[in-house]
């Protein structure tokens, strides 16, 4: 679907980075909450929005990072639109931390109930797009897409 | 989403329960805290372990995970395990997860037999 989103500005919406401290998620959660109901999704889907993010930031901090508190992270929040599917949001998070294969990338099987392991099949569950790629020398560059008219399978049971 | 405070415990020990009532928002920097007072909890050894969410309005799976373990523990030690007052978003996780059927969930102490 990424190919097919338009950008409404050359520059998101809104950018910045972050220390990989969990305890700042709680802010990041709290705009990204209000940014996304600003643009016009509802609590609901702005719930879906803040979960996926949250997941994604702690994945970044957990895995990329090793738990390290003194690396740092960017999130930028994109306007897109679609030509079929209408507005959305796309959130891109980068980082410079452990390279992974994209194709690696998947949630674990949740017929195995223990603890962990959850966010990606979180994420792939609330938004309509999540693509992993590696940034070019080092880090993953992750596509998180959600659009008001949403497609995601947890919108489509709805 | 209330704006964020530090994550905070209430313990109540009844005669037929011991209730934990989380208060907060329960994600990856504050799941050690409720890990910690699951772990105390069962260790305390009552009769059934009641954890009330009622005052808690945002979950990430960090914060599943805690209730995943409570519910091993809880099989471990053959001690009753009961959820209360899931919030609508908190409760979107664990339907998400598909683990709804993994616990007993209620809706008030009263119906969790506090």
């Amino acid at each position: 679907m990424n190919s097919e989103l338009q950008a409404q500005s050359r520059e998101p919406e809104v950018a910045f980075t972050l220390a990989t401290k969990t305890a700042y998620l709680c802010s990041v959660r709290a705009f990204a909450e209000s940014l996304a109901i600003r643009m016009g999704f509802s609590h609901h889907q702005a719930g879906h929005i803040v979960l996926a993010l949250d997941e994604a930031l702690a994945n970044v901090i957990r895995h990329g990072y090793g738990g390290s508190e003194h690396e740092r992270m960017s999130v930028a929040f994109w306007a897109v639109s679609h030509a079929k599917l209408g507005q959305g949001l796309r959130i891109v998070i980068e980082d410079e931390g452990e390279q992974i294969d994209p194709s690696n990338v998947r949630g674990r099987d949740l017929d195995d109930v223990r603890p962990g392991g959850l966010g990606v099949h979180i994420m792939r569950q609330v938004m309509d797009d999540v693509v992993y790629e590696r940034r070019p020398g080092r880090g993953m560059r992750l596509t998180l897409v959600k659009l008001i008219n949403s497609q995601a399978p947890v919108c489509r049971e709805c | 989403m209330a704006e964020s405070t530090p994550l905070i415990i209430r313990t109540q020990r009844t005669a037929s329960a011991l209730v934990l009532a989380p208060q907060g928002e329960i994600a990856t920097h504050e799941a050690p805290t409720m890990q910690q007072a699951v772990k105390e909890a069962f260790e305390s050894r009552p009769a059934k372990v009641v954890i009330d969410l009622t005052s808690v309005s945002y979950m990430a799976t960090s914060g599943l995970a805690t209730l995943v373990q409570a519910a091993q523990q809880s099989n471990k030690t053959k001690i009753p395990l009961v959820l209360c007052g899931l919030q609508e978003r908190v409760k979107a996780v664990i339907d998400i997860s598909r683990l709804t059927s993994f616990f007993k969930i209620v809706g008030t102490q009263a119906e969790a037999g506090v």
